[in-house]
């Protein structure tokens, strides 16, 4: 019942597709990683004007679809005349750009409540054991908070990761051919359904699977004062020798 | 207001809501059919909801849409046409809401078991040692308390899930999403068009958690918070 001939005549694009797929979740998870931390900072910050902005900003994008915010920077911001006329044009008109900008500001709301959060799980004492010995708050963030929240903010980081690389799909109803688009593009032309469709599960399944992969990996090596320590024979064995 | 198309957007709007709550009863039926099967004794049920639960988190939902849809009447086409029939075209509502609960049953599968879980088993026993059936037990004892630890879980999945109902649009169903596309086609206006749907979204989603935070208060009463201090 499946035409492999289809399957193997697609693979190239498949491939071109998994490319456009991958670089489109790499750049949109390093920008949103590289703003959510000062963002969270100032998300559990107890001055009002640092900590509402940001509030306010990841309630309105975590409340809205990612298809409707890439709909207005796509086809919206084409409707402002200063923009139209402004540098940011050559930007802005480029599907690659937009789609980049929208699921940066997506998974940046996301992620900046994750690490807000797990900043709010500190323990108390840690913080004010840092200030007795004079530490000053940048030191505070940088030395204590920060390397022990964004490791508590893994797991959690981990389904936001596979969740993005999920809405990149969303990609391909603006023009650009990715995984998604591929499998659209193939159905149309062979009207082959379970070639096209079950060909990019795969690719998805394989991707989702990977990426989990390499987030337990990230998980054993900063979270390993968490696991469970069954025996204590390896230590016993060091002795021994 | 809306270049005069506010009425067509709120028509739209209404397609919208009617997808979310079709698609929630149908994901709800998934999902408890779905943490019945895993916590039965059943080898195979457990198995073929595993692969269920696992397949569709791994696909993002818009390919399982499109699957589902072009995959879907295919399929039904196939089975027909061998049983003698003619050709029958699946209405994009019906294959809409269909996919939405399909995917969206997976995610509450995994929140209703979690909730039959987090009760202490010896409810259970004690409820059939006193001679209830296993329906009662269910009516009775499982069920009322699974809505609490459930909440959470169904909050957050029904959120993604009235967002994901902007995907719809792109299998050609006439949605806010479409019809919101159609009139700045019309008017070259479109970032007034998606920035209301961005607000009617947002608008559903603040009453959605502030009555579900509402109704997890109601199911809660009489069970005492952890007090840090």
């Amino acid at each position: 019942m499946i035409d492999w001939s289809v399957v193997v005549v697609s693979l190239p694009d498949f491939f071109s597709g998994l490319k456009v797929t991958l670089l489109l979740l790499a750049i949109s998870l390093a920008t949103g990683l590289l703003l959510s931390v000062p963002l969270a900072v100032a998300r559990v910050s107890s001055i009002f004007w640092l900590a509402k902005p940001v509030w306010l900003y990841t309630y309105v994008i975590r409340g809205t679809p990612l298809l409707v915010q890439l709909f207005i920077i796509y086809y919206g911001f084409a409707q402002v005349e200063f923009i139209r006329e402004s540098a940011a044009w050559n930007l802005f008109k480029e599907a690659w750009f937009c789609a980049w900008l929208a699921f940066a500001i997506n998974t940046t709301a996301y992620t900046t409540e994750i690490i807000a959060g797990a900043l709010r799980a500190t323990p108390h004492g840690e913080i004010e054991a840092a200030k007795s010995l004079g530490m000053s708050s940048f030191n505070l963030y940088r030395r204590i908070l920060l390397p022990s929240a964004l490791r508590r903010a893994l797991p959690q980081y981990s389904n936001e990761a596979v969740g993005m690389m999920h809405a990149t799909a969303i990609a391909s109803t603006v023009t650009l051919v990715d995984l998604t688009r591929v499998a659209r593009d193939v159905y149309a032309n062979h009207l082959a359904t379970v070639e096209a469709f079950g060909t990019v599960a795969v690719f998805y399944f394989v991707l989702t699977f990977t990426l989990i992969g390499v987030f337990r990996l990230a998980e054993r090596r900063w979270l390993k004062h968490l696991r469970p320590q069954t025996d204590a024979a390896p230590a016993i064995a060091v002795i021994a020798k | 207001m809306l270049h005069g198309y506010l009425p067509a957007i709120v028509e739209g709007l209404l397609t919208s809501l009617q997808v979310a709550v079709l698609s929630l009863a149908i994901a709800c039926i998934f999902g408890l059919v779905g943490a019945a099967a895993k916590l039965s004794n059943s080898r195979a049920a457990r198995v073929v909801v595993d692969v269920y639960t696992t397949l569709i988190r791994g696909i993002p939902e818009l390919a399982l849409m499109l699957m589902v849809f072009y995959g879907g009447q295919a399929l039904l086409n196939y089975l027909v046409t061998k049983a003698g029939g003619d050709y029958i075209e699946v209405p994009a509502f019906t294959a809409g809401v269909l996919t939405i609960g399909f995917v969206f049953g997976a995610y509450m599968t995994e929140t209703f078991r979690g909730a039959i879980l987090a009760i202490p088993k010896g409810q259970m026993e004690a409820a059939l040692s006193v001679g209830m059936s296993r329906i009662q037990v269910l009516q009775r004892i499982t069920l009322p308390q699974m809505v609490r630890h459930a909440i959470p879980g169904f909050t957050n999945n029904w959120l993604i899930m009235i967002k994901a109902t902007a995907l719809v649009s792109i299998i050609g169903l006439d949605d806010m999403m479409q019809r919101a596309g159609l009139a700045a086609a019309a008017t070259r206006q479109p970032l007034d068009f998606y920035l209301a749907v961005a607000a009617i979204y947002l608008a559903i989603t603040t009453v959605s958690i502030l009555l579900l935070s509402r109704v997890e208060k109601r199911f809660s009463l009489g069970v005492r918070k952890a007090e840090f201090k």
